[in-house]
């Protein structure tokens, strides 16, 4: 597996700076990750095979980082912050992808800056609202452990699943994972607080690059639905729904996902 | 010493099995399933009823404080409560203590300021004004707003109370999270500068700078028992030395759920059930729920999960009223033993205003009443000079209250 390397990125007039990881060669592919923070697994690894993955930590969520969250107050000191980060790394076009919080991010920054963006990929991504299909924030923050694995996996069992979802073994690391998981869920929370119905469906029309909308048909976190409403307001979209899969495809169904993904992204 | 009558306004009727079928008694338990609007309505005034009785029978002070959602306590709007209770106790030198109506809770939040100087107009001068920074569940939970914004948002409250009530001219605020063109209110409060101020918390080292550092008074309001608040006391009363403040008592406030009986032996029969209830059903509130992600910061999340300060959460509900009791949960028995308890625990936390629960969990009005009644006559007497021969001076305490206490005398 590739061991990405980290730029310190300023942005937002050197107010704050992000932390990017950044590992493969060729065409550059951002990632933005979910609620869950940021981890390099074998679905991004498999990417950077084929193109320059650049993959920034939500502000906060970078190890030894913590403070900041406090130079973001709001969504559009976010969306800012990655649109800086592109000219930052150079990047004149790209290929974006998101996964749930990322992949509201990756649809607000498509339609901020569409003109960079030449495909867009979403994973289950939050950002639209349906009166018939209610999620907040405390959908996932106000679980108990049992509970946010019924809600984020359809199959709790799966090996890549224990692996993400298991803490360390010993007492001093297993604290700091159970302090990184909450940290994050509170900073990635700092922006979407309490419900991130905040206004993409009056901007998504300007997103123009082809986009591909992947959910899990067993979401129980942002109901599936969604996948179908993404696809009505957005320009060009296709829809991707992967059986036995919940809100983490890249764990449960990683080989339909990454061939699905690349065969998009190549096209 | 100052002793003041705290309510909760539970709700007292709740199923034997309640904790077994409800996740929680916080935040998602639905009125609708588990409430009798009739009952609420009696408690309401119950409580009322209560706290008017503990004012005429020799308490110094008369408590109110803010909860949402939940059967634990809900009083929604403090003031509510206080501006009966100062109603009701017109003419007399017992303290309006509102503990209190959360400014982060409201926007804009000189709601609070108007409200609070309303209150100490009413009052006549008689108002405490509690600043709570607010349970997390309450803030982001049920009025939806990002914990992170939680702390910010409680000092720049804090910092536009204060203006509002001592402006001599209409200003704007042009905040980071408050923004208010013209901020001239009316009423601005009888006492001036502006009312005594307390601050109740849970142990947050952050609480304790703020609160010492304005010079307030801090109400330390523990689930986990006088014993087991003793090192956390004494880290704030080190913090007090640290900034250069003195050991003034009235520096710290205390709240213990009390109980009096004929004897100890009666204390069990009398009130066991009702602090099982309280700790067992209004308490079932899961750890997750308490303080969503954000709501604390950084350094005192590593300190939380590193240190771990607290038992779990979870451990008083395998707790009965025997252990309870033993470990000051809750202090129960006769007048006699509940007097000593109360002076040990008063003399080790260093307490000049203490805070007593006569009402708790499923305790009945009957019952809370001849508690109150016994409190005042067996026990009250014989704890208010417990610093006197030392000659601290209680500066937040209101000065109409102590004006007519002197003139009575």
């Amino acid at each position: 597996m590739a061991k990405p390397r980290k730029r310190i990125v300023p942005v937002l007039g050197g107010a704050l700076e992000l932390t990017v990881n950044v590992a493969g060669k060729g065409r550059p592919l951002v990632f933005l990750h979910s609620a869950g923070g940021f981890y390099w697994d074998d679905f991004l690894d498999e990417l950077s095979e084929h193109y320059k993955v650049y993959a920034p930590h939500f502000p906060g969520t970078a190890p030894g980082r913590p403070e900041d969250i406090d130079r973001l107050d709001n969504l559009w000191d976010t969306i800012t912050a990655y649109d800086d980060m592109l000219d930052a790394l150079n990047i004149k076009k790209c290929r974006l992808m998101g996964h749930s919080f990322g992949g509201m991010l990756a649809a607000e920054l498509a339609a901020h800056r569409p003109k960079a963006i030449e495909k867009l990929v979403l994973i289950a991504p939050i950002g639209l609202w349906r009166e018939d299909a209610p999620y907040t924030v405390a959908s996932w923050c106000a679980l108990d452990a049992d509970e946010i694995m019924d809600a984020l996996f359809y199959d709790r069992n799966h090996p890549d699943v224990v692996k993400r979802m298991t803490p360390p073994s010993s007492r001093k690391a297993a604290d700091l994972w159970q302090i990184n998981f909450i940290w994050t869920l509170g900073c990635t929370g700092k922006v979407i607080w309490p419900i991130p119905d905040k206004g993409l469906r009056k901007r998504i029309h300007r997103v123009s690059a082809p986009t591909l909308v992947v959910w899990g048909e067993n979401d129980n976190l942002i109901p599936p639905v969604y996948a179908t409403e993404f696809a009505q307001v957005l320009k060009d979209a296709e829809v991707c729904m992967l059986p036995q899969c919940g809100h983490e495809p890249p764990l449960e169904q990683r080989p339909a996902l990454a061939a699905r993904v690349q065969s998009f992204l190549a096209a | 010493m100052k002793i003041a009558c705290f309510h909760l306004m539970p709700y007292r009727d709740l199923e034997d099995d309640f904790e077994k079928k409800y996740k929680s008694a916080w935040f998602t338990l639905p009125f609708s399933k588990v409430a009798d609007p009739r009952k609420v309505s009696q408690y309401y005034n119950w409580t009322l009823d209560e706290l008017t009785f503990a004012a005429q029978s020799g308490f110094d002070g008369v408590c109110t404080n803010e909860h949402h959602q939940n059967s634990y306590g809900f009083m929604v709007n403090p003031n509510m409560m206080g501006s009966v209770l100062a109603r009701a106790t017109r003419g007399t030198d017992v303290a309006i203590v509102q503990m209190g109506e959360t400014a982060v809770f409201l926007n804009p939040p000189i709601r609070v300021a108007e409200e609070y100087a309303m209150l100490d107009s009413i009052s006549e001068g008689r108002l405490v004004a509690g600043f709570p920074v607010g349970l997390g569940g309450d803030f982001s939970y049920s009025y939806g707003m990002a914990p992170m914004e939680q702390r910010g948002r409680f000092y720049e409250a804090h910092d536009l109370i204060k203006k509002a009530w001592t402006a001599t001219d209409t200003f704007a605020w042009n905040g980071k999270y408050y923004q208010l063109p013209m901020v001239n209110i009316w009423p601005q409060p009888v006492q001036k500068p502006h009312p005594p101020i307390w601050v109740p918390g849970n142990a947050s080292p952050s609480t304790w700078d703020f609160v010492i550092k304005n010079d307030y008074s801090y109400c330390f309001l523990t689930y986990f028992g006088a014993q087991g608040a003793k090192h956390m006391v004494n880290g704030y009363w080190d913090r007090v030395e640290a900034l250069g403040r003195d050991r003034n008592p009235y520096r710290m406030g205390f709240l213990v759920p009390v109980g009096v009986s004929d004897s100890d032996a009666a204390a069990e029969r009398d009130y066991g059930k009702a602090i099982e209830y309280f700790y067992h059903k209004g308490l079932h509130l899961p750890e997750h729920l308490l303080a969503p992600p954000g709501h604390m910061t950084h350094a005192s999340l590593t300190h939380l999960i590193t240190k771990r300060p607290f038992p779990p959460f979870e451990a008083t509900q395998q707790m009965g009223y025997k252990e309870f009791n033993k470990r000051d949960y809750g202090v129960f028995g006769s007048a006699k033993t509940v007097t000593e308890r109360l002076l040990d625990i008063v003399k080790t936390l260093r307490v000049g205003h203490l805070m007593l629960l006569p009402q708790f969990g499923s305790l009945s009005h009957e019952q809370t009443m001849e508690n109150i009644d016994r409190l005042s006559k067996d026990v009250l007497p014989h704890l208010r000079g417990v610093w006197e021969g030392e000659g601290w001076v209680d500066h937040w305490w209101p000065s109409a209250c102590a004006e007519r206490k002197q003139k009575a005398a």
